[in-house]
């Protein structure tokens, strides 16, 4: 079957003052329809750039010099501003953001912000024989309170009326979910969603969204760096450094046998398996200086002199991860 | 939010009371004798006497000072040496061709400006940002007295298109007084061509008059809505596909402008000297001429009644404005 979403050897750079900066190298991902995909890497090795790439809005300065977004069998690179606002966003691919305090616009209320997108991108926005105005907005409306039942925010008929500081941090991130389930998108693009919240609240919102995947038939591109979130709710993996997809299979088997040397030591210092908690020695690369050869063999204990002649190739490792590694190509 | 206005006048009144206490002292207690400065170089010994009696001046000075609150409180602003006319009603007379050219340089700096500001913001640093940044340094360096002179120049005398001074032509019949504002008169009075007429009149000062502040909110616009692009929220609504359009000029604008409107109390200030000048050039009928002729003849009366005045429409400004901010921004409202 055709993967809903595919990402082929994305590149993206962005101009700064001091340079080219190669935020994404190479990445390649494969999300299936009805399947959880989660794209894990450190900090600053450009998820984010990466959402922003597939839903078109990069930085300014950013462009894309390779690769392929392919989504529901259409190529979105190929997608103007204007036609991405029309036919994808919100209407075809829900986005759960990072932050959900700074997300909301702080002064507006809660129920006009998410009107609005219904407004344009609900999927009778564009029927022409279905109601109209003040009729069409209470059925936005009752679809809202009932999403935000849905997701268990408190009192959801009042809940439209009132403005994102009078929302706990949770609550909110329940209010983004049922954001981007309102114009029933068949994607939802959610970048570390669960980041800004205490760990209950967090595995609640996984249990949610768990859920939600099944029940609206949803395919959902999960972003974290929590080894931890991917195990309780992915059944797939994509691995990234430094701007390059460096494991990717299903979540199984890459939890039992990791391959790529990144992989192993991101597992090894996650806080439940971690025997000491000293993280990966060393950083990444700066987008601006990258390596030659591999990315990672600066801080691979594996590393050899092979490592650093030439980008290694993508190879398939015995677990059936796909992995950019010398040992599996 | 009515708690909010209430909050916002009670704190004032101390300001109110210094403005109070402070004029008070000026005219009272810094002439060495208020008597002898109030009946002037030629008076006699006689009248001066009378005049210490007649305003008290030989009581104790906390009493002084209670009598002058209560005329204040009741508009009793004493007599404009120079007009013989109670000065409250001299000020009746003209406040409101003040308010009437005040008000359109406002609209004019608000209108133009904010438009402007969030044209600069988006285009940052590309041609368009450029030129309003020229353009906004000229407006705040540039003295009003020039520039008036330059329009009256252009487009009174070499083009014609608009009068040069006054609020209407001589040969144009006044409209019954019923609001005092001329332009609102002449519509009342049904009479078109007055109307067209007053509003033709109130072009050249008007613009005169918001060039400082419109180069001022294009700047504060500006900053703002820079620096609301840069918020997470902004990247949220494209991605959630947001109208372009609506997107810019309701929910990043509304974000952008809390600076603008302070600059907007702030202005006051610059409205009020400015229409000073602006007034006298134009030969405009207001407080700013009245307050020139007041200076120019002495008229102490006259100068402190408008320092209240001046001081009073500072101090409502502050509460509107902090309404307006209230109004922006819901978290404010809360916290009062
Ligand atoms: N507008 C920009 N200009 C220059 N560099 C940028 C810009 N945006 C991002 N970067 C750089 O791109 C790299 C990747 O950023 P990105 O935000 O995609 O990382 P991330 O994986 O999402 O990190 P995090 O987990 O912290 O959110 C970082 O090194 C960052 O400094
Ligand atoms: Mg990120």
């Amino acid at each position: 079957m055709m993967p809903v979403l595919s990402v082929r050897g994305l590149k993206v750079s962005i101009r700064t003052d001091e340079g080219m900066a190669e935020i994404l190298d190479d990445v390649g991902l494969e999300l299936e329809r009805g399947r959880i995909l989660g794209v894990v890497g450190e900090s600053g090795c450009g998820k984010s750039t990466l959402i922003r790439a597939i839903m078109g809005i990069l930085p300014r300065g950013a462009t894309i010099d390779r690769g392929e977004v392919w989504f529901e069998g259409e190529n979105l690179l190929a997608f103007s501003e204007a036609e991405l606002n029309d036919q994808v966003r919100s209407s075809r691919i829900g986005f759960i953001p990072q932050d959900p305090l700074l997300a909301l616009n702080p002064v507006f209320k809660v129920g006009t912000q998410m009107l609005e997108v219904m407004r344009w991108h609900a999927p009778d926005a564009k029927d022409p024989t279905g109601p109209r105005g003040g009729a069409r907005r209470k059925a936005h409306v009752a679809r809202l309170v009932g999403l935000l039942r849905r997701m268990q925010v408190p009192d959801p008929e009042t809940a439209l009326e009132r403005y994102p500081h009078q929302f706990s941090g949770g609550q909110r991130q329940r209010l983004l979910i049922a954001a981007a389930l309102a114009c029933a998108p068949g994607l939802v693009i959610a970048d570390e969603p669960t980041t800004a919240l205490d760990v209950t609240t967090q595995h609640q919102i996984l249990l949610l969204l768990r859920e939600l995947v099944a029940e609206f038939g949803i395919s959902l591109m999960f972003v974290t760096h929590d080894f931890g979130v991917v195990a309780e709710l992915c059944d797939d993996l994509c691995v990234i450094y430094a701007g390059q997809t460096v494991e990717k299979g299903p979540v199984q088997a890459i939890l039992e046998a990791p391959s790529h040397p990144y992989t192993r030591a991101l597992l090894a210092c996650h806080p439940d398996r971690a025997t000491t908690f000293l993280g990966i020695p060393g950083s990444v690369p700066s987008p601006l200086a990258r390596p030659p050869g591999c990315l990672f063999a600066p801080r691979c204990t594996d590393a050899r002199t092979l490592c650093l002649a030439g980008r290694p190739p993508q190879g398939l490792a015995p677990s059936g991860a796909e992995v950019r590694c010398v040992q599996f190509a | 939010m009515l708690r909010f206005v209430l909050r916002r006048c009670i704190l004032v009144l101390p300001s109110l009371f210094g403005l109070l206490l402070v004029t008070f002292l000026l005219i009272r207690v810094v002439p060495s004798d208020p008597a002898m400065a109030l009946a002037g170089d030629a008076a006699t010994p006689e009248q001066i006497e009378r005049l210490r009696q007649q305003y008290g001046l030989d009581r104790p000075i906390w009493e002084q000072f209670a009598v002058y609150v209560g005329k204040v409180a009741t508009l009793d602003l004493g007599e404009s040496a120079f007009s013989r006319r109670p000065v409250a009603v001299d000020i009746a007379q003209r406040l409101p061709a003040t308010l009437a050219l005040t008000f359109c340089a406002l609209a004019i700096s608000v209108f133009v400006g904010v438009p402007l500001g969030v044209i600069a913001g988006l285009t940052h640093n590309a041609w368009p940002d450029y030129l309003l940044r020229v353009f906004s340094v000229l407006g705040i360096a540039v003295a009003a007295f020039w520039f008036a002179i330059m329009l009256q120049l252009l487009f009174s005398m070499e083009l014609g298109w608009l009068p040069l001074r006054g609020e209407l032509s001589p040969t144009m019949q006044r409209p019954p007084r019923v609001t005092g504002f001329m332009v609102v008169d002449a519509l009342i009075a049904g009479r078109f061509d007055v109307f067209t007429d007053a509003l033709r009149h109130l072009v050249l000062p008007a613009v005169t008059l918001s060039l400082g502040g419109l180069a001022t909110i294009v700047r504060f616009t500006r900053a703002g809505v820079l620096d609301t692009l840069q918020q997470d929220f902004v990247f949220y609504e494209r991605a959630m596909g947001y109208r372009r359009r609506r997107l810019v000029w309701i929910y990043v604008l509304r974000n952008s402008v809390t600076a603008t409107v302070t600059q907007i109390g702030l202005l006051f200030g610059g409205l009020i000297a400015g229409g000073v000048v602006v007034e006298a050039i134009f030969d405009w009928p207001g407080i700013g001429s009245y307050t020139v002729q007041a200076i120019l003849t002495g008229d102490r009366q006259v100068m402190l009644a408008v320092t209240l005045l001046v001081g009073t429409v500072y101090a409502v400004v502050n509460i509107l404005i902090d309404l307006v901010h209230g109004l922006l921004d819901p978290r404010l409202m809360e916290r009062a």
